[in-house]
């Protein structure tokens, strides 16, 4: 399973699912990290964790071990802006 | 147009400038409290010249999920209270996020006005939003505004008025904003029918929610468990349509017809370098490795400015109470022919207590001022970036820092900045720790130290404020690996806002009510312990009657009565006799008062400003009194032990707890107790003494501490 924490830093990947579940994983969402949004890993704080993502427009920051709960793809025209088709 | 009051709720993400409205919108015409039940801050005001129109400021929310305390009020007040309106700020440079709050609160069926906040910012950038589109299409009134430079607020004001009497042309209650995809739109309609009657309105509402499986939202619905279970095979059958879970689904789809509306009233401008204003910052100060030395230059910026400003202030408030407000009472109560005691209680006991605890008010308000900047811009958030990591490993969070920093300058204020840490136990932690921290009125006690006693060596007083923070590292660690704080950290879902230039406003209301915070204790607390205080040091009881007595018979006192029963306490760290022994106790009621105790006890004049100025040689009495070794103990304990009252008292209210009041207290206690005894007992072994049980204590002690320390944690329990 391809998740976030694959991702290098500047690689753009769309969300498949997110695991886990409770709070955590409902607050990713309610951020905008839903299926099918592309998320860009943006930078690493300075001793590398958190993560620096920009998702819709803005940017959010996770610790890895949520960016593990998210599964991605990479799309083969990364960096592309289009939605991706459900 | 005369009615009854309107009550309007505004709500918004956090960041999206509406603390800056509400200030705008109300004035000084607020209202500052706690929502019941939790520590969240209520604000209510009403709005400039019109008494009839009420603010209800409600906690910055992203969405109405029933989570976070700050949603489960947010909710609770929109669904019981019946405002007459939402005013809903957004950001309109993150409009995509912002709108997932909007949909929601559309969907509750209370009128909503949407201000577009930042409008000045998405026309620099170039964005250009078309609002009367927007307004359109989410079916409610949509207002430009600019929270700081003021535009647009008056209409946001006209424009509720009118929501509420329902006369807004622009909102259509039963618009469906969001369209959900068909296997979700035949759910949600059969799921309506279902709860049908049970409930009087909201349908659409609580259909989604049901679908969501929020119980929280439907607890007040009388349904029949035939229904309930019915409701329940419906979500389970759209959920193996669709793939996913019910939550996911609801969530995606929202965003999906979000970014619909979003994409036909949004043009967004094509940024050259694909890079912002705050992008540019950011690669600086969060760089690999600048980010450390930025932080390190402007935290040591901050201190500098507060200290060096500051010690000029302070002589200066001083130089008002001890040149001119204490000679002048003195003789007003000399020429009434007042009783001596009285003159004395009313000179020494009241004003200078209290205007000991005073004279730290401006160098705390520079202090406050240049924090409440840092926050406004936006780089406090990036601190809990960079710190995060570090922090984690002391079973805090990066977001713990920002009240560690508050609490240099007094820990109540910082206490009440932990109220930003959504996780009950990093909360916690957080709360229980600040105090170790050396707050302001700490430092006399450690220039005493470092002055008197170790002859000015430049080492003590950096060493002080290490040793503040490797306490705080190691009770974090230890307590980490309790039983009460295990578990993973908790998840650290932040947003990092774009800079923006801090707004006057909000940096004074910050710092007044930080400042404020720490000036009513000297009205209150501290005035009344400098009158029991002053009872005690000037009072003995001679042959069984209470006695006024001469300031060199202090030693026979009823406060040296107390400080000799107390010594046994203290004499393992090095200070049991009952100088030393009282002085710590009257820290309680303020640190100041440690010096100031001394002061009285070998009749030295003003004492702390002696200490404060620099003039070590007026205070030697009270280095004599002391070996470097007990100085250091003594210095140790009353950096760490239970804080001022005043602290305690803004414990209990974080806390919300009796229990865990008394266990903050009793850790900090304990924990300063056995580091100093720690470092006495041992210290003397150094110095050339027998092993005695005490140090065999001392060693047994240290074991059990490093055991605590590096013990293994246990196997971790999973993300709950």
């Amino acid at each position: 399973m391809l998740t976030l924490n694959d991702l290098k830093v500047g690689e753009t990947a769309v969300v498949v699912r997110l695991h886990g579940k409770g709070p955590v994983r409902r607050r990713m969402m309610d951020m905008g990290i839903t299926k099918g949004v592309p998320v860009l890993v943006r930078k690493l704080a300075p001793l590398g964790d958190p993560v620096e993502l920009t998702v819709r427009h803005y940017e959010l920051s996770l610790r890895k071990d949520d960016c593990a709960l998210i599964e991605v793809e990479r799309q083969t025209d990364a960096g592309s802006r289009a939605t991706p088709s459900r | 147009m005369v009615q009854k009051g309107i009550k309007i709720a505004l709500a918004g993400n956090p960041n999206s400038g509406k603390t800056t409205l509400f200030n705008k919108l109300t004035g000084s015409h607020q209202h500052i409290g706690n929502w019941p039940g939790v520590t969240i801050e209520k604000k209510e005001g009403s709005i400039k010249g019109r008494k009839d129109l009420i603010v209800q400021d409600l906690p910055g929310i992203y969405s109405l999920s029933p989570y976070t305390p700050e949603e489960e009020i947010s909710r609770g007040y929109l669904l019981n209270e019946n405002p007459d309106v939402i005013l809903n700020i957004v950001d309109s440079s993150n409009l995509e996020r912002n709108l997932y709050l909007t949909t929601q609160l559309l969907e509750l069926g209370v009128p909503v006005v949407v201000a577009l906040n930042f409008i000045d910012i998405a026309r620099r950038d170039g964005d250009k939003i078309d609002s009367k589109k927007l307004e359109s299409l989410l079916g409610c009134s949509v207002i430009e505004t600019s929270a700081l430079k003021g535009e647009g607020v008056d209409a946001c004001v006209e424009r509720c008025i009118l929501a509420a009497n329902g006369e807004d042309p622009h909102y259509e209650r039963d618009k469906i904003r969001t369209s959900f995809s068909a296997p979700v739109e035949n759910a949600l309609r059969e799921i309506e029918t279902l709860i049908g009657k049970t409930a009087k309105e909201r349908h659409r509402w609580l259909a989604v929610k049901a679908f969501e499986r929020d119980e929280k939202a439907l607890a007040g619905i009388p349904l029949a468990p035939s229904r309930k279970k019915q409701i329940a095979e419906i979500i389970d059958r759209c959920e193996k349509d669709l793939d996913d879970d019910s939550e996911s689904i609801i969530t995606a789809e929202r965003y999906t017809a979000i970014k619909a509306i979003t994409e036909t009233s949004i043009e967004r401008a094509k940024r050259q370098d694909n890079l912002s204003k705050s992008d540019r910052i950011d690669k600086i100060v969060t760089h690999r490795f600048w980010a450390y030395p930025i932080f390190i230059v402007i935290m040591a910026a901050v201190y500098y400015i507060a200290i060096s400003l500051g010690i000029n202030t302070q002589d200066m408030v001083d130089g008002w109470f001890g040149d001119g407000l204490i000679p002048l009472v003195q003789g007003w109560l000399e020429n009434a022919g007042a009783a001596e005691w009285l003159t004395g209680l009313v000179c020494d006991g009241i004003i200078g207590g209290v205007g000991a605890v005073l004279s730290f008010v401006p160098q705390m308000i520079i202090l406050f001022v240049l924090l409440g900047i840092m926050e406004d811009i936006g780089y406090m958030a990036r601190i809990a970036f960079i710190l995060d990591r570090l922090f984690r490993r002391f079973g805090l969070s990066g977001k713990s820092f920002i009240p560690m920093l508050i609490g240099t300058g007094c820990s109540v204020p910082g206490i009440m900045a932990s109220r930003t840490i959504e996780n009950q136990r990093d909360r916690r932690m957080t709360i229980i720790n600040t105090p170790m921290i050396p707050c302001g009125a700490k430092l006399p006690i450690i220039a005493l130290v470092a002055g008197a006693v170790f002859g000015g060596a430049w080492w003590v007083a950096p060493l002080a404020y290490f040793l503040g923070f490797f306490a705080v590292i190691v009770s974090g660690i230890i307590l980490k690996k309790t039983k009460m704080f295990r578990g993973d950290p908790s998840p650290f879902v932040m947003e990092l806002p774009s800079y923006h230039i801090p707004a006057v406003g909000n940096v004074a209301r910050s710092t007044w009510e930080r400042s404020w915070s720490f000036i009513k204790r000297a009205g209150t607390i501290i005035l009344l312990s400098s009158i029991v205080l002053w009872f005690l040091l000037h009072f003995a009881v001679i042959d069984g009657r209470l006695t006024m007595i001469e300031d060199e018979m202090i030693a026979d006192s009823i406060a040296a009565k107390v400080g000799t029963v107390l010594g046994f306490i203290f004499a393992p760290l090095g200070f049991g006799g009952w100088q030393g022994s009282l002085a710590t106790v009257t820290g309680l009621i303020a640190k100041e008062e440690v010096i100031s105790t001394f002061g009285v006890i070998f009749r030295i004049e003003d004492a702390l400003g002696l200490v404060e100025e620099g003039h070590y040689e007026g205070v030697a009495a009270i280095a004599q009194h002391f070996t470097k070794l007990s100085a250091f103990s003594f210095m140790m304990f009353n950096l760490f032990c239970p804080p001022c009252f005043a602290a305690m008292g803004a414990i209990k209210r974080e806390m919300n707890s009796v229990k865990w009041t008394w266990f903050a207290i009793g850790y900090l206690f304990v924990f300063a107790y056995i580091l100093s005894f720690i470092v006495y007992q041992i210290g003397v072994l150094f110095t050339g003494a027998a092993f005695t049980v005490l140090s065999g204590v001392a060693v047994i002690l240290l074991t059990g501490s490093l055991y605590l320390l590096f013990r293994k944690q246990s196997e971790k329990t999973t993300l709950s």
